[in-house]
């Protein structure tokens, strides 16, 4: 997109090896060499100069309404496309500001690459106006960091970062840079290969861990996949879907691996863990052979770690050797890159010459009578909307590539089990980090990033407030977001322990319902509705998808659903309160 | 509990200790002592950390999340290799005439070295093993301790292979 030189320096004669240009030219430069097509932003004392070269350069750029609203915008855009997000910030609060976004990128191992501006290099450790120490701050929270106090060390960290940041197991990467740094002058050049001697990007692994795993697998005869996020992230999701194709083993999911496999394949039990699925928990643990893949046995997912998975041997694919005997221990370890170990597995079962589907039909065949029997379900009311009918609903109406979004609480619980996600990539959600707030601008950012895919945010009445000023950042920006808001007038998820495990105390959870979402909306330059009966959901969601532009939904919902079925923190995922009857 | 010391090298840039302590502390793991300095190569700093961990697994998690740091270039296990272990400990104990003699005694026997000496005090340099100079610390008690300064462990393997090419 941004073919030409976006620099403006002196002495641009082409064919010239060296460039003379400022520090900020420098980092756009960078930028449009590592293919950028969006910066999002917030402009501050430190960055003035960085925002002068791309007023000048006129480099696309989304200017949010808190800097919160750039880091989330920047990783939605990231996991929509899976590219590289990059945003701008200035230093101290700005910066600051970032911090969960960041923290919310590296649970999730989202790429992104987070300019922020330091005070001036004379300036460093005085206690200046706006000063922090964001490397200090930021590193327990990104894969790696950098201070540049150097402006000839520009060009060598940025190339750095956007391999560190894509490469491997992917995450956030923070660049801070000394303002004084912006205006030095540099002979510009982009290096063409990065050199670090702890960190080679090869991430290819041992056949023979591999080999291990298919041997293991003609002696199994209840195997199981548990795909997690690293599907997605590597983009290996078709060669997953023929692998089981191949095999006929049943798969369940975490949150995060949710679109790889479509939730209507038969033999995919939906998701595992703490809100999962019958079907999925108990195959979990009757299974002999549990296949994780792109996954990190978080603890929402294996409940009780000693009565996890308690007949089974368990095989882990992943690209993270930490993550290998962190939660729970591997029988079967495959380090290395799915890129690399998924079409080794394939070619290797391939070659077996072994009748996988024969040997797998009973096991296959109970694990989805099962799921048939104990699907997700819920009872219709005649008076309300209920959110899980809501969520389905929706589910209905949109075509197969629509990139849902959700927020932290019940409705991400509800999307996850009763929205249909049929592709990779399509689903967004704050796994790890459960950050409210993410959902509205990573909405915006999966929009920037898809812009011929719809996007639909689901949200709740608590959680869009922790980020409501980014409709404006809709709105004067035209980004068709349709946000569908769950109103129940509760901090639902923390109601709902509160009346299980807290004798319903209450305890600062109850709205008092007097915010009229239709008329912020509206106040920010959004279209807004609202949907309050049974009857008007089919028809009003129907209309309000169809329209132009960003649109609020706000639907009436009441207040003391809980997300069912649920496992009890640290119990056994066998030991399920199970929900509402099947219809 | 067991402990071990990690030989690990590292870039030597700027934050690479923050990198490595911050990884330390998040990660909740336990260490006894930590110590940096540079190596014979130029861009490489040698951190020496002594952990002390529960079982295998989790001293396996310590290297592997300490291997993930960009700016970490090697972790050697030297407690798996053979290795010779050294700490330095400066002390300054309280002395007078009449003490003296019975404190160079005891330097002489654990073959430390007397390296200042007041009208009221010496300073004392010691290396070795922990036990080495946590003996020393307990003969040299009854004189009174002013003052410890202790390095942490170091260590090197035997024979000529350094730890870059293990």
């Amino acid at each position: 997109m941004l073919s030409t030189f976006v620099g403006g320096g002196r002495a641009l004669e082409r064919g010239e090896i060296f460039l003379l240009m400022n520090g900020a030219q420098a980092v756009l430069e960078s930028l449009r060499r590592e293919n950028v097509e969006v910066i999002f932003g917030y402009p501050g004392g430190a960055v003035l100069d960085l925002y002068d070269a791309l007023y000048k350069a006129k480099y696309p750029h989304i200017l949010t309404r808190h800097e919160q609203g750039a880091v989330h915008g920047a990783d939605g855009y990231a996991r929509a496309t899976g590219k590289v997000g990059v945003c701008f910030a200035t230093s101290g609060p700005g910066a600051t500001n970032l911090i969960t976004g960041i923290a919310t990128a590296n649970m999730d191992s989202i790429p992104m690459v987070c300019f922020t501006g330091q005070v001036g290099n004379p300036y460093i450790g005085k206690d200046s106006f706006q000063e922090a120490d964001i490397v200090g701050i930021t590193t327990p929270i990104t894969k790696h960091n950098y201070l540049v106090k150097k402006v000839q060390e520009l060009p060598r960290v940025i190339k750095e970062a956007f391999f560190i940041a894509s490469t491997g197991r992917p995450g956030p990467v923070v660049i801070d840079i000394a303002k004084d740094v912006f205006t030095a002058e540099l002979d510009y050049e982009y290096p063409e290969k990065v050199y670090l001697p702890g960190y080679s990007g090869d991430f290819t692994g041992d056949e023979a861990q591999v080999s291990a795993v298919v041997e293991a697998l003609g002696k199994a005869k209840r195997p199981l996949f548990f795909i997690g996020g690293g599907v997605n992230l590597s983009n290996q999701t078709e060669l997953f879907r023929q692998i089981v194709d191949h095999t006929h083993i049943p798969v369940v999911s975490s949150l995060m691996g949710l679109g790889c496999v479509p939730s209507t394949q038969d033999g995919f039990l939906g998701m595992v863990g703490m809100h999962g699925s019958y079907a999925a928990n108990m195959a979990v643990q009757e299974c002999d052979l549990l296949i994780g893949v792109g996954v990190r046995f978080d603890d929402r997912v294996i409940g009780k770690v000693a009565a996890f998975a308690p007949k089974a041997k368990v095989v882990h694919f992943d690209v993270d050797r930490a993550e290998i005997n962190k939660n729970v221990v591997a029988d079967y370890p495959v380090v290395g890159d799915l890129r690399w170990s998924m079409p080794v597995f394939a070619h290797l079962l391939q070659s077996s010459g072994e009748n996988y589907t024969a040997r797998f039909n009973i096991w296959r065949n109970y694990v989805i009578e099962m799921n048939d029997q104990y699907p997700f379900a819920y009872q219709k009311h005649s008076e309300y909307i209920m959110p899980q009918e809501l969520i389905e609903t929706v589910s209905q109406l949109v075509d197969d590539n629509t990139i849902v979004v959700t927020d932290v609480g019940q409705h991400q619980m509800w999307a996850a089990q009763f929205f249909n996600s049929r592709k990779p990539r399509q689903f967004l959600t704050s796994g790890g980090l459960g950050t409210m707030g993410y959902g509205l601008p990573a909405a915006l950012g999966a929009k920037l990033g898809q812009p011929d895919k719809k996007v639909v945010l689901f949200t709740g009445d608590g959680s869009i407030m922790m980020n409501c000023q980014e409709m404006s950042t809709a709105a004067d920006n035209d980004i068709d977001v349709k946000i569908v808001l769950l109103h129940n007038r509760v901090l639902g998820m923390v109601t709902q322990w509160q009346r299980m495990f807290y004798g319903k105390r209450y305890s600062q959870t109850l709205l008092g319902g007097k915010t009229d979402f239709v008329k912020l909306a509206e106040a920010m330059g959004m279209k807004a509705c609202r949907i309050s009966k049974p009857e008007e959901l089919l028809p009003g969601l129907r209309a309000a998808l169809a329209a132009d532009g960003p649109m609020l939904i706000d639907v009436m919902l009441p207040a003391n659903e809980d997300v069912l079925p649920m496992v009890a923190p640290g119990a056994c995922i066998s030991d399920m309160v199970l929900g509402g009857e099947k219809e | 509990m067991k402990k071990y010391i990690l030989a690990v090298l590292v870039d030597n840039k700027p934050g690479v200790l923050t990198h490595v302590s911050g990884l330390i502390s998040r990660r909740a793991f336990n260490i006894e002592s930590i110590s940096a300095g540079y190596t014979e190569e130029r861009d490489v700093t040698r951190i020496n950390i002594e952990v002390s961990v529960e079982d295998n697994r989790e001293l396996e998690q310590v290297v592997s999340q300490l291997g993930k740091l960009i700016d970490v270039i090697k972790i050697v296990n030297l407690g798996e290799v053979d290795s010779i272990v050294r700490e330095l400990v400066l002390l300054k104990v309280k002395a007078q005439k009449e003490t003296l003699s019975d404190i160079r005694n005891i330097v002489d026997i654990f073959r430390g070295k007397i390296v200042d000496v007041s009208p009221e005090n010496v300073v004392i340099e010691l290396t070795g093993s922990r036990s080495k100079i946590d003996a020393i610390c307990e003969m040299l008690a009854e004189f009174q301790i002013i003052e410890i300064a202790r390095t942490g462990a170091i260590a090197l393997s035997r024979g000529p292979i350094p730890v870059k090419n293990m």
